[in-house]
Formats: C-alpha cells, sequence, structure tokens
C-alpha cells in the first residue's frame, strides 16, 4: 500500500474542499476502498474521512418520501422502521449483501461507489484491465469470465466490440433503481440531484468513468419517492453459496396491485450489467395485466433483449429469464406477512 | 598525507571481514552483507529525498493517535495505512484477534467497535480513534480469569459445545456471535427473518444463527457445534 495523508472532516464543505485535491479520495465505511488499497488497484494520496459528517439521518420527505443519509450504514438503513415496512425491496437487497460485519460499516453513499469484483480488475498482476489502465484491453472476454456482463457491455456505436465486461456488485442499487430513487450530491459550486438511472454509467469506450459524479463532488443522501411496493416485493438473489457471497444474477421486483391487476411495476436486474438493469418497456407491459407467468414471460424477454454471453456465463441468460418470473411471481403473492406490522 | 575518514575506515575493516567470510567459506553470509549494505544505501537516498526518488513524492505517514481498547487508552505512533488488526496484534499485544485473510472474507478479525461488530482489517486505526473497541480479550467477567464462570457467557458456551477445531477463528466467531445475540435481541432483521416473514421478534432458529454468523468462515467445519454454542446463549439455555 502507498502512503498517504489522512485527515477527518467536520463539516461537508471542508471535506469538498479537501476531496477535491487531485489524488484524495473520501474514507466512509472502507470496506472497498481500503480492501482495494490494499491490492494495489487504489492508491489515493490523501484520505478524507468522512465518517464524523452530520449524514446519518434518515428522514421524512415533504412529499412522502424519505431521505437516507449518506453515511447511513446498511445494517441500520434494512432495519430502519419506514424501511421496513415501506420499502421492504430495499431491506431484502441490503441484507441480502456482505456479512453482518461488513454490513455495519458499509454506507448508503459508499455502497453505491463500490467498484467491480471482477478478478481481473482486483488482481493487479494482470496487465490487461481497461478500467484499471485504460487502453490496456479485458483479460475478461477470453479469460474466465462466468461472474461477467451479458448486457450492456457493447458499445453499439463502435465497431472496436466491447470494452469491459465486468458487472456493478451492489445489491443495495439494484433495490434502489427499481424504487426510482434519487441521489443528492453537493460540490463547490452547490448541490444537485441526479435520478438513479443517470447516476452509474456503461462501460462503452470509458469504461473507467463509472459514475456521473464530479470529482469535487460529495454524495450526501438517497431520496426515495413514496412507497409504492410495500405489499408486494422480492429481492431474488442467485448466488454460488446461500450466504456472504456476490451475485451471479439478482432481480428486485416491486408490484402495485389494483385488485387481481398490475398498477404499476418496478424491476431491475444485479450481476449482468455494469449498472443495475432496467428497461421501461419491461414494466409498461406489465401494467392492466393480471398477474401471471405469461405476461411476467414478456417482462423478462424484454429485460433480455440483446443479452450476450460469454465462454462460462451463458448460463445466466436463461437464469434471469427464470429469476424475472420467478421474482414478480413471489412479489405478487406477497411480502411475507411479517413486514406488514 | 591525508587522514582517513570514518567511512574507509569503517570500509577497510568490512573489506577485511568479508575476505575472512570468504577464506571460510562462509558465501551466504557474505551475499546477505552486500544486499544489506545496497539497500541501506538505498534507503539512505530515499530518507534524503534525492529528487525523483519514491520519498520525494510519499507523503509524510507517521502520527500519533490513542486508541480506547478493552476500557485502557493507549498512545501509540502509528504509519496512517495500519489497520486497526495490525495495531491491536503488532502495537498493543492483543494478538487474540486473529488475521484470516485481510479482506473482510473470513471474520477472524471480528471486533465490537462501539458495540458493533466490524472487521478490522478493513478498518483503519485512525478511522477507530475515538471509539470503544472490545476485542476478546476484553470480553470476560474478569481481568484475569480463572474459571469458567469468569468467562463472557459466549465464551463458557464455546467451550461447553467444543465450538472450535484448530481454534483460529474462534476469537472472530465469539466476538461475532456475541453481537449477533445482541442484534436479535434488539429484533434486528436478517434475510432469513424477511423470507420466513418473522419480522416481530426474530428467533433464533439454526437457520437464523447460520445466516447471522454467515460472515466468520471456519475452515476447520466446527459449525454444527458454533451453531450449538450461539444457540444455548441465544435462548438463554446452558449446556
Amino acid at each position: 500500500m502507498n502512503t498517504f495523508n489522512y485527515e477527518r472532516a467536520n463539516a461537508p464543505e471542508g471535506a469538498i474542499h479537501s476531496g477535491a485535491v487531485h489524488g484524495a479520495k473520501f474514507l466512509a465505511g472502507g470496506t472497498n476502498l481500503v480492501d482495494l488499497m490494499k491490492y494495489g488497484v487504489e492508491a489515493p494520496t490523501t484520505l478524507v474521512d468522512i465518517n464524523h459528517l452530520d449524514l446519518s439521518q434518515i428522514t421524512s420527505t415533504p412529499d412522502g418520501g424519505v431521505r437516507i443519509g449518506a453515511l447511513v450504514r446498511n445494517s441500520d438503513l434494512a432495519n430502519h422502521s419506514t424501511i421496513k415496512t415501506q420499502y421492504p425491496l430495499l431491506s431484502q437487497a441490503l441484507l441480502s449483501g456482505a456479512s453482518p460485519q461488513l454490513r455495519n460499516m458499509a454506507t448508503t453513499g459508499g455502497n453505491l461507489l463500490q467498484r467491480t469484483r471482477c478478478y481481473y480488475f482486483t488482481d493487479v498482476s494482470f496487465p490487461a484491465c481497461n478500467k484499471r489502465m485504460p487502453g490496456s484491453g479485458c483479460a475478461a472476454i477470453k479469460g474466465y469470465n462466468r461472474i461477467h456482463a451479458i448486457l450492456g457491455q457493447t458499445d453499439h456505436g463502435s465497431t472496436s466490440g466491447e470494452s469491459c465486461i465486468a458487472t456493478h456488485p451492489s445489491d443495495m442499487c439494484v433495490a434502489m433503481a427499481a424504487l426510482d430513487a434519487r441521489i443528492e450530491v453537493q460540490g463547490a459550486k452547490g448541490k444537485r440531484t441526479i435520478p438513479f438511472a443517470e447516476f452509474h454509467k456503461l462501460p462503452g469506450t470509458t469504461p473507467w468513468v463509472e459514475t456521473t459524479l464530479r470529482p469535487d463532488e460529495l454524495i450526501v443522501a438517497v431520496t426515495l419517492p413514496p412507497a409504492k411496493f410495500a405489499k408486494n416485493a422480492y429481492y431474488l438473489k442467485a448466488r454460488d453459496r446461500n450466504s456472504y457471497a456476490f451475485a451471479l444474477i439478482s432481480v428486485a421486483a416491486g408490484l402495485e396491485m389494483d385488485g387481481s391487476n398490475i398498477r404499476s411495476a418496478g424491476i431491475a436486474l444485479g450481476g449482468v450489467a455494469l449498472k443495475p438493469w432496467r428497461i421501461a418497456e419491461a414494466e409498461r407491459v406489465l401494467i392492466g395485466k393480471p398477474a401471471g407467468a405469461e405476461s411476467f414471460h414478456q417482462s423478462a424477454d424484454i429485460l433480455l433483449r440483446g443479452a450476450k454471453g460469454y465462454e462460462h456465463n451463458a448460463f445466466k441468460i436463461e437464469m434471469v429469464k427464470q429469476g424475472v418470473v420467478r421474482a414478480l411471481t413471489l412479489a405478487a403473492q406477497g411480502t411475507p406477512e411479517g413486514i406488514q406490522s | 598525507m591525508s587522514v582517513p575518514t570514518v567511512d574507509e575506515l569503517e570500509g577497510a575493516e568490512i573489506a577485511r571481514e568479508e575476505k575472512e567470510l570468504e577464506k571460510n567459506g562462509l558465501h551466504f553470509e557474505l551475499s546477505r552483507r552486500r544486499f544489506m549494505q545496497a539497500s541501506t544505501a538505498v534507503s539512505a537516498g530515499l530518507a534524503a529525498g534525492i529528487p525523483g526518488s519514491l520519498a520525494a513524492q510519499t507523503p509524510e505517514s507517521t502520527r500519533a493517535i490513542t486508541l480506547k481498547v478493552n476500557g485502557q487508552s493507549k498512545a501509540l505512533t502509528l504509519d496512517t495505512r495500519t489497520s486497526l488488526l495490525d495495531a491491536l496484534r503488532e502495537y498493543m499485544d492483543l494478538t487474540g484477534t486473529k488475521k484470516g485473510c485481510d479482506h473482510g472474507q473470513c471474520g477472524a478479525c471480528t471486533v465490537l467497535v462501539d458495540g458493533r461488530r466490524v472487521n478490522s482489517c478493513l478498518t483503519l486505526a485512525f478511522a477507530a480513534e475515538g471509539s470503544d473497541i472490545t476485542t476478546i480479550e476484553g470480553l470476560a467477567k474478569t481481568t484475569d480469569p480463572k474459571e469458567i464462570g469468569d468467562l463472557h457467557p459466549m465464551q463458557a458456551a464455546f467451550l461447553e459445545h467444543d465450538g472450535y477445531q484448530c481454534g483460529y477463528c474462534t476469537p472472530g466467531q465469539i466476538c461475532s456471535a456475541v453481537a449477533a445475540v445482541e442484534e436479535q435481541k434488539r429484533g434486528e432483521l436478517s434475510i432469513v427473518s424477511l423470507h420466513t416473514g418473522k419480522t416481530e421478534h426474530p428467533e433464533m432458529s439454526d437457520d437464523e444463527i447460520r445466516e447471522r454468523m454467515s460472515g466468520n468462515i471456519c475452515r476447520c467445519g466446527a459449525y454444527p457445534n458454533i451453531v450449538a454454542a450461539v444457540r444455548s446463549v441465544a435462548r438463554g439455555v446452558s449446556a
């Protein structure tokens, strides 16, 4: 690990000022950043510890939604009374990820900025990784690509093919995408809000640019609109072991029911692309229809349009197809009873 | 005639010693010495901040820190890169906390920071300054436990249920289990509580214990006995 300056920030303005210096990084939970520093993937010259900023509140918003401070820990968010009763999809996703120890450390803002778990990215002994070394290539395309992307990896505007087939590792983000979250950021020039779908970027020809966050900006909160899926939500996660493992694929499914018909839906996929995968049309086709396998299959097919498997991960296409139908079926059956109390 | 400098005198001395080593066939010792001399010269250059060298570009990284562990504050001087785990083991003689993977994947390094279980390998010591840290050494009821009754109930339960084989993961398992029982008592949920719909007062079923303890890996596979130990404490029944 390289040496670095360590400083504690007491106010967002001070943190933003210190964080804007070239080579500086914000330190929140540290579960991903400190790990990558040990591997030599990250080498900040200054760590600005933001853990003492007052960004740990969960509050109601005037429109009936909820605002989650960027430093709210994953375990606290999952167990917050409003989240578990009104946004059970988010509680389920959070509690499906990592371990209790890591969830006690990991923050809402940090989770948004998790880096990929692609082995070729994490292990610096592999010379080819366009994320680490722009222009060096992608070792995963012809390597061992079992955990890699099947969607969004091709740049349709170019003929140069894929630049990166990594996936985004977060569970929390998949639920937040389906819930239409917005991200509040603060920079030297003031605050702005980024819709969730515009926050993470697909690789395109610049896979090292992962978000639309600017270098001088700090995530201060995530807001959720009024809850629609409190009664019908299911987060399905398929993985190699039943706990403490990243998703091969995951499906966040929320349904707003009108009797036996679907009034609205939110569906996002994890483990398949460099960002949570959401297609508006896959939700639109469900509106006004009864909950049933036929329309759920249609949704799955739309989500999988343009999917491309590689040597070791083609199984993900079928897994998503079945996963979407299963998650929507379980969501339609209702969030387990106890959650409503 | 010029007076020899100290360096020249030392150089002559070293040359004599090396000739002696060579004569006695001690080639390994000879090459070790030459390597040490070469690397000393390199590090001297670094310390002097020779232009273009690494030392000129890297920030000063050693600072004073006070860590409060098991109720006692200790003032140390640490490199900012030091993990809480290394601070405990290498600088505070608290070697009960173990280093397994050092990457947040095994849980052997689990300690309690302000009562919450965390991976000390991914916690920077400086980020933990100002917090109350509890390690396996601080769990027992007395500072010098002599009998099983002096131990924390979870420590006693691991003994009673034989919750380990090699014992390396045990301090992390016990710290984690102590927090897991507290979390369950506070009504905190796991994914098992959500999937079974038991979200009001989740009970410590064996499925709940396995899920809530999944951040601690045991390569010996002592899991059945670990679950039994946690079960006995969580349900308030002794062996």
